[in-house]
């Protein structure tokens, strides 16, 4: 288990424990849980104000699926934590940041400076995700 | 013989092992046996190369030749480009290759 | 043309700064070789099999003078004197070095130009009608919807990491010009019964070693739903393409096993869902990109006269040159297929000269088409003859627009890692061989792979060729029957294959049975579909 390296919410972490989506729905009293790359994150959406922590592993970096996890979980009206799990590198950091992400524990520490430079480096973005920042076609457009 | 071919990180170019170190040139590569793999490791990690592998040659009255078509265009530069090869004066360079 | 404002610029400025630091560490070692192999495909970067090998993104085949002028430059600053158009409208150099690849991405954005996304697992450079904004057929122009799908796939932050490339073509006539049904996404701009304008969506195209027709998914998208409707493609396509086999991994694979009533079942709930999320841009973005693309300032009294006394520039305006939507106008193709060149090829000279001529006779423009040449799109007519001899002189007056001559052929074995045979060689002797039959055999795509990964199109060349290893020597497959048109169809192979010698004879015994079994008007595509296989397996095999 990885520490939270990084971390963009005021509220207190949660520490319990992430089950897997499969046991999820039967484990009534869980508040964590853990998406893997083929995992259905809409499988959760019942019960998203059970869960106050949703994992999303990355078992190799190559695999996208959880960026589309995070996403779906977002614009479900998740607000809980979306912790990026496993092989999370500086340079995947700014995307999963715009897909949801507001957490990470990679199995590899990273580099803080660079992480922060990783994180900073677009100031403006293309598309609307739930992240709530403003696309340039927006900005274009002041209504 | 085994001889081992890869890429110089910052330039991109071609290079053979020659024993010592890497060459741009296949009649400077050696015959590695079954070492290949360990060395490749441990050059890599050194980043004196990346992108290597392990070549079937032989060694003939020209110096080395390695076994596939492709690794003798990877060795003297594309067939239709004889200005842009290691060899652009030598007419039968090309021949080499096929 | 499209020309970025202060926010484009900045993304790619930050592109360029981004990949300066991914390098940096690459070089300290901080990035392993397999962490930082994505992130340089995803910045054109390629190792080949000599050596680095940048691809350029042409926007769907679109270039000022100024940006041709560059790439002319940069060839002999950064490379060795010269560049290759790709069948997808790119440009290549084969001769980078890593350490400069930053300096030559700041070159680029300078005039407003990238290498962003043109390898890796994600959405490629977008293509379309090298004749968009010039053709008389079109019912609109392709491009500013390709521009708005430009900044949409870009560095989105959910399709960085597909199971594969993808790759979206636009389209707005009947005539499909750019292969549309042959991509992963294919979109053709219609009007609808109310005379509105739409996008069908064809989905599951593609060649390489499994090539299918792409089915219509969805036959008309209003304008205002159009990115909604694609990120609904993408994101089933992210969840659900196989990661388990690179060779089964493309969207075509995912709609085939599927089937394409699920797919499409599955998109139209996704994008029902989207539609609940203020993902797509005002309709006053795409009116934005539009005017980019108004009609240059035509000369409405340009004579629509031509002198075609000289027999040699009568030769190349028949072949050549196609009718204009102006009058007094031509849409004229470069061919950079000189009999026995290596097809795609220009210098630094010739691509300068080339912008030149654009600049002075073309309103500043250039296409790349994705057989490889490269368009002048608007030349008036009294201009013609000034920009054939320029053309002529420098070797890019070859009249063979979809002859025989006009070979479309990848680098192959002579430059490509993946490749099993060399296409090039191949392509110079058909050439030669050919030359003086061009006029005779009329019409004819001929297109030449040297692996099965097809960046040479070989299944929709009416005759294709696919390069193999057979017990570790080059030989050759042939395939009859392709097209790339509205009549999609795939090439069927007729047999063992041929040496390289081999091939080239097989090639003229194809065209012997052409020849003499044609009707009145037909071209080799129609008369192999007219008789068939046998005929020509016979003369191939006995």
């Amino acid at each position: 288990m990885s520490d939270v390296q990084f971390r963009f919410r005021d509220d207190e972490p949660v520490s319990d424990p992430a089950v897997t989506v499969d046991s999820f729905a039967d484990q009534t009293n869980a508040t964590a849980v853990r998406v893997e790359p083929s995992d259905d994150a809409r499988e959760l959406l019942p019960y998203l104000d059970r869960l106050r922590l949703i994992e999303v592993n990355f078992p190799a970096f190559t695999d996208g699926r959880g960026y589309s996890s995070a996403r779906v979980l977002r614009e479900a009206g998740f607000d809980g934590e979306i912790r990026a799990v496993g092989e999370v590198t500086i340079d995947m950091l700014s995307h999963m940041r715009r897909c949801g992400f507001d957490a990470f524990a990679p199995e590899q520490s990273l580099n803080p400076a660079d992480a922060q430079a990783a994180f900073d480096r677009w100031s403006d973005v293309y598309q609307a995700t739930a992240d709530g920042r403003q696309p340039i076609w927006a900005k274009r457009h002041p209504v | 013989m085994k001889i081992l071919t890869g890429n110089d990180l910052k330039s991109g170019a071609v290079i053979w092992w020659d024993g010592q170190g890497w060459s741009l040139h296949v009649n400077d590569a050696v015959d590695v046996a079954d070492a290949g793999a360990t060395l490749i490791a441990r050059e890599e990690a050194a980043q004196n190369v990346f992108a290597a592998y392990v070549v079937d040659g032989a060694k003939d009255a020209d110096g080395v030749r390695p076994a596939h078509i492709k690794e003798r265009i990877r060795a003297l530069g594309p067939t239709v480009r004889p200005d842009l090869t290691l060899k652009p004066a030598d007419p039968a360079a090309v021949n080499w290759v096929i | 043309m499209y020309k970025y404002d202060n926010y484009d610029q900045q993304m790619v400025d930050t592109r360029v700064e981004e990949f300066r630091d991914q390098v940096r560490r690459r070089l300290t070692g901080e990035l392993s070789e397999e962490q930082f192999r994505p992130l340089r495909l995803q910045n054109g970067l390629y190792l080949q099999l000599h050596a680095y090998m940048l691809r350029v993104a042409v926007p769907y085949g679109t270039l000022s003078s100024a940006q041709m002028r560059l790439l002319g430059d940069i060839a002999d600053k950064y490379d060795r004197g010269y560049g290759h158009f790709t069948t997808r409208q790119n440009i290549q150099y084969n001769w980078i070095k890593l350490e400069e690849t930053p300096d030559l991405l700041a070159d680029l954005a300078k005039v407003e130009m990238h290498a962003i996304q043109t390898s890796g697992n994600c959405i490629r450079n977008i293509s379309s009608d090298q004749y968009a904004g010039a053709a008389a057929d079109e019912i609109i122009d392709p491009r500013p919807y390709a521009e708005l799908l430009r900044q949409w796939s870009s560095f989105h932050p959910e399709f960085l990491t597909l199971p594969r490339k993808f790759k979206i073509c636009v389209i707005a006539s009947e005539t499909d010009r750019a292969a549309m049904r042959l991509h992963d996404i294919g979109i053709k701009m219609v009007r609808n019964a109310a005379g509105e304008i739409g996008a069908q969506f064809y989905v599951g195209g593609g060649m390489g070693r499994t090539p299918m027709i792409g089915p219509m998914i969805r036959e008309f998208v209003p304008l205002d739903q159009l990115i909604t409707y694609s990120e609904a493609c993408l994101r089933v396509y992210n969840r659900y393409g196989r990661r388990d086999n690179k060779y089964k991994a493309r969207i075509k694979i995912l709609v085939h096993e599927l089937g394409k009533e699920e797919y499409t079942r599955q998109v139209e709930e996704e994008f029902a869902h989207l539609m609940t999320q203020g993902i797509e841009p005002p309709i006053a973005e795409l009116e934005r990109i539009k005017i980019y693309f108004v009609d240059p300032a035509y000369d409405t009294a340009a004579s629509d006269e031509l002198d075609l006394s000289d027999p040699d520039f009568r030769l190349w305006v028949e072949r050549n040159t196609e009718g204009h939507k102006q009058a007094g106008y031509v849409i004229a193709t470069v061919s950079l297929k000189p009999v026995g060149g290596i097809p795609g090829d220009a210098s630094a000279d010739q691509i300068r000269l080339m912008a030149d001529l654009a600049r002075d006779y073309s309103f500043d423009e250039l296409r790349v088409t994705h057989a490889q040449n490269i368009v002048f799109p608007h030349v008036r007519k009294a201009d013609l003859y000034t920009v054939w001899q320029a053309l002529d002189a420098a070797d890019l007056g070859t009249p063979n627009l979809d002859t025989i001559g006009d070979i479309i052929a990848c680098p192959g074995l002579d430059y490509c890692s993946l490749a099993n045979a060399r296409s090039i060689p191949v392509a110079q002797k058909i050439s030669e061989r050919f030359a003086a039959k061009q006029e005779e055999i009329g019409e004819m795509k001929l297109k030449i792979s040297g692996c099965i990964n097809a960046c040479g199109h070989h299944h929709a060349g009416h005759i294709g060729i696919l390069g193999v290893d057979r017990k570790g020597k080059e030989n050759y497959q042939l395939l009859l029957g392709g097209s790339e048109g509205a009549d999609t169809s795939l090439g069927q192979i007729t047999g063992p294959g041929f040496d390289e010698d081999g091939i080239v004879n097989a090639v003229e015994k194809a065209t012997e049975v052409y020849l003499d079994k044609r009707e009145q008007g037909e071209r080799f595509l129609d008369t192999y579909r007219r008789i068939g296989m046998a005929p020509f397996k016979e003369a191939l095999y006995g």
